[in-house]
C-alpha cells in the first residue's frame, strides 16, 4: 500500500498555473559589477521552472534576491498567496514564513546536527510552543515535537534517507547531503522551493534519483519548483518552462522545445558548434560562496 | 497503517534515547551526589559548592558560546550583575534570598540581552571585543556607583535563612546548589531538543541557512544572550548568598577567561562538557595547592616561587589540553565510553 502523507507538504492556496511570483525589472549591482539587469520573470503555481545560463550569469543572485539575502537596487519581486507581498522589503526569515524555501549551491546544512534535527529545524516556522513549555518539555512541547517528528518521517520516506536518520550530516557523502538539504527545505512545507544546483557534482544514478524526487514533489504535492541546473539532459526532461540568463540578462524563456530552437540561446552557449544537443555547461568548482 | 504504532515508536525515539549504560551512569552520579555530603568534610563540601556554581555558570556560557556560536568575554560582568543584584536586594531591601536570586536572574537576563545587541552586526572576535566592553563597563559601573553597590568596598549580604535554617552553611548550601544544578540541567537538555535550542545551533552552524529557514537571527541571538545571562546571573546570585559578601574583584575579566576555558576544555556545545570543564577548572587549583604544600614540606626552598609554579602549571595544563584534545574533556569521556562499549561484559 502506498503510504499517504500525514501532513501536506505544500502550504500554497493557489490553483496550478496561477501566478505565484512576479519578478519585475530587477537590477542588482555589486559595486561596478551588474549581476542582474532588468530581469523579469513569472513563476506559476505547481510548475518546474528551470533557470539556466553559464557561470556568473546571475542565477544564484536571482534566487538570493527572492529569498531576501540580496536587496536589488531596482525592481520588484511580488509574491502572491491570496494577497500580494513585496519581497524586496522583507527580511529572509519573513520571506521564509511566507512559504519560500530553498537549498544552496554550496551545501549549507547544519553540520553538527543529525539528519533528523536538520529536518526538524526546517520545520521551524511551524513550531509554536512557547519557551517555558519547551524548557519543561511538557504537554504542548512534547505533542508538537511528536507531531513534527512524524511529519519529517514522511520526508525521510519520500527522499529515501531512512538509513541515515540519526547520522550527523557532516559525515554524509556529498550526494546525500544535497538530498538532506532538499529535505530540510521541504520540511518548511513550502509553496515555492528554490533549488540551486541540486545535482551538481552527482553521478548519473544520484542525478536520476534527485530528478525523480523533484518530480514527485511537484506532481504529488503540487510544490512549485525553481531550479538552477547545468545538466541539460535533466533540465529538458523535467522542466515545464526554462528561463535563460546570460550576463545578468534574461535572453530567453519558454518550453524546453522553444529553448532548444531559440537562436539566441544557441548563439550564447554554442558559439561555433552546430549540434545543439547534448551540450554541457561547466559547473563552478570552487566551494566558497 | 496503524498510527498507534507510530505514536509509540516516535515517543520512544524522542525520549532522550538513553542507553542502559547511560541510565546506569546517571543513577550512579545521582547516588554519588546524594551520599557525598555525608562523607565529605567541610573542605570538600566547599569545593563541591564551588563546582555547583561553576557548572551553572558554565552551562549558561555554553548555551551562548558553545551552542549559539556567540563568543562572550562578558561572563564575569554578568556574574557581577547577578551577585550585586541579589546582594543589594537582600541587604538593602530585605528581600528573602530566594526572591533576590530569582530577581537577579531576570535583571541579568535583561542586561545581558542589552549587551547582546551588537551580536546582530558583529561576529567572532569582533563580538568578543564588544562583550569585553560589556565586561569593563559593568565593572566600572559597579566600582563607581558607590551609592548603589558600595563601590570598591565589599557588599555584605545577610545570611540566607529559610524556615529558620541558615541556607549557606556548607552542608545546607550543597543541597540548594545541587538541586538547582539538577533543574538547570533538565531545562538545558530540554532546550536543545525543542525548536529554540535547534534554532540556536542552526545559527551557530550556518546563520544564513537558518535565516532562510525562518529563524529571526536578531530575536534568537538576543534570546540566547537572555537565557545564558539568566543562568550566569543565577551563578552570581548564588555566589553572593553563599559567601555573604560581594566584591568586584571576584568578577573581573579573569573570570570571563576562566569560564571560557571551562567550556573549551569541557567541550563546546555540550552539557556534559560544561559539567566536566567546570569541575576540572574549579578543582585544578585546589589540587595544585595541595601538591604545592606537599612539595614545600620536601623542598622548603621553593616556597617563594610556588604560586608562580602553580599559575604556570594551570596555564600549561590548559594549553596541553587544547593541543592534544581540542574537542575537550567531553571527547575524552566519549572515548572512554566507547572503549568500555567494546568490552565483552559491558552492560
Ligand atoms: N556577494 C557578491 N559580491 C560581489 N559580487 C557578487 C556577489 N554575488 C555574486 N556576485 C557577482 O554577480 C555575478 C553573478 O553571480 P552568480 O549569481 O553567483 O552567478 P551564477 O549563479 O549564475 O553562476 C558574478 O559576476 C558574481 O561575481
Ligand atoms: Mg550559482
Amino acid at each position: 500500500m502506498q503510504r499517504g502523507f500525514l501532513n501536506q507538504l505544500n502550504s500554497s492556496t493557489l490553483k496550478p498555473g496561477e501566478t505565484q511570483l512576479k519578478i519585475d525589472d530587477v537590477q542588482l549591482n555589486f559595486g561596478g559589477v551588474t549581476a542582474l539587469l532588468d530581469v523579469s520573470l513569472e513563476v506559476r503555481q505547481s510548475e518546474i521552472l528551470a533557470i539556466i545560463g553559464p557561470n556568473g550569469a546571475g542565477k544564484t543572485s536571482l534566487l538570493n534576491c527572492i529569498s531576501g539575502l540580496y536587496r536589488p537596487q531596482h525592481g520588484r519581486i511580488t509574491y502572491y498567496n491570496g494577497e500580494a507581498h513585496e519581497l524586496t522589503r522583507l527580511k529572509p526569515h519573513q520571506i521564509a514564513r511566507l512559504g519560500i524555501a530553498r537549498s544552496f549551491q554550496n551545501i549549507e546544512l547544519f553540520r553538527h546536527m543529525t539528519v533528523l534535527d536538520n529536518l526538524l529545524a526546517g520545520a521551524h516556522i511551524h513550531m509554536k510552543t512557547n519557551l517555558l513549555s519547551c524548557l519543561l518539555y511538557w504537554g504542548p512541547a512534547q505533542r508538537e515535537h511528536l507531531q513534527y517528528r512524524r511529519f519529517v518521517e514522511d520526508i525521510i520516506d519520500l527522499l529515501e534517507i531512512e538509513a541515515i536518520r540519526y547520522n550527523t550530516v557532516g559525515s554524509l557523502s556529498y550526494g546525500l547531503q544535497k538530498r538532506v538539504e532538499m529535505g530540510r527545505a521541504l520540511a518548511m512545507r513550502p509553496s515555492i522551493l528554490l533549488l540551486d544546483e541540486p545535482m551538481a557534482g552527482m553521478n548519473a544514478e544520484e542525478k536520476e534519483d534527485m530528478a525523480r524526487f523533484i518530480l514527485d514533489i511537484t506532481e504529488e504535492h503540487g510544490v512549485t519548483i525553481v531550479l538552477i541546473e547545468h545538466d541539460m539532459g535533466v533540465i529538458m526532461d523535467i522542466s515545464d518552462r526554462i528561463a535563460v540568463l546570460n550576463f545578468g540578462q534574461k535572453i530567453a524563456e519558454g518550453t524546453p522545445d522553444e529553448i532548444r530552437q531559440n537562436p539566441l540561446v544557441i548563439e550564447a552557449y554554442l558559439g561555433e558548434e552546430t549540434s545543439v544537443f547534448p551540450f554541457k555547461f561547466h559547473p563552478k568548482t570552487e566551494t566558497s560562496d | 497503517m496503524d498510527s498507534g504504532i507510530f505514536h509509540t515508536t516516535y515517543e520512544k525515539d524522542m525520549a532522550l534515547r538513553r542507553t542502559p549504560a547511560q541510565k546506569v551512569r546517571l543513577v550512579l552520579l545521582i547516588a554519588f551526589l546524594l551520599v557525598f555530603p555525608f562523607l565529605a568534610n567541610r573542605y570538600y563540601l566547599t569545593l563541591a559548592n564551588q563546582v555547583a556554581i561553576a557548572v551553572i555558570g558554565a552551562v549558561g556560557l555554553n548555551i551562548l558560546t558553545g551552542y549559539t556560536g556567540q563568543i562572550s568575554l562578558g561572563q564575569g560582568g554578568f556574574m557581577a550583575v547577578g551577585a550585586y543584584s541579589a546582594g543589594i536586594l537582600t541587604a538593602r531591601l530585605g528581600m528573602p534570598w530566594w526572591g533576590s536570586t530569582i530577581a537577579a536572574c531576570f535583571i541579568t537576563a535583561l542586561i545581558g540581552t542589552f549587551f547582546g545587541i551588537p551580536s546582530l552586526r558583529l561576529k567572532g572576535l569582533y563580538l568578543a571585543i564588544a562583550t569585553l566592553a560589556a565586561q569593563e563597563i559593568i565593572i566600572w559601573v559597579v566600582t563607581h556607583w558607590r551609592a548603589l553597590t558600595g563601590g570598591v568596598d565589599a557588599l555584605v549580604v545577610p545570611d540566607p535563612v529559610s524556615f529558620g535554617i541558615r541556607i549557606n552553611s556548607d552542608f545546607n548550601f550543597y543541597w540548594v546548589a545541587w538541586s538547582i544544578v539538577g533543574i538547570v540541567t533538565i531545562a538545558a537538555v530540554n532546550l536543545f531538543r525543542t525548536p529554540y535550542g535547534r534554532a540556536f545551533i542552526a545559527i551557530r552552524d550556518q546563520d544564513i541557512a537558518a535565516s532562510v529557514m525562518g529563524v529571526d537571527l536578531f530575536k534568537y541571538k538576543l534570546l540566547a544572550f537572555a537565557i545564558s545571562s539568566f543562568l550566569v546571573g543565577l551563578a552570581g546570585a548564588l555566589t553572593a548568598h553563599y559567601r555573604n559578601i560581594v566584591t568586584w574583584e571576584r568578577f573581573t575579566i579573569d573570570i570571563s577567561v576562566l569560564y571560557l576555558a571551562m567550556i573549551i576544555i569541557g567541550g563546546l556545545g555540550s552539557i556534559t562538557g560544561s559539567y566536566l570543564g567546570a569541575t576540572f577548572i574549579t578543582l585544578l587549583p585546589a589540587v595544585l595547592t595541595n601538591l604545592g604544600r606537599a612539595l614545600k614540606s620536601t623542598f622548603p626552598a621553593i616556597d617563594s616561587v610556588l604560586p608562580f609554579i602553580q599559575q604556570a602549571t594551570f596555564g600549561l595544563v590548559i594549553i596541553l589540553f587544547l593541543i592534544f584534545e581540542p574537542e575537550g574533556l567531553n571527547k575524552i569521556w566519549k572515548n572512554i565510553k566507547d572503549y568500555f562499549r567494546l568490552w565483552p561484559f559491558s552492560y
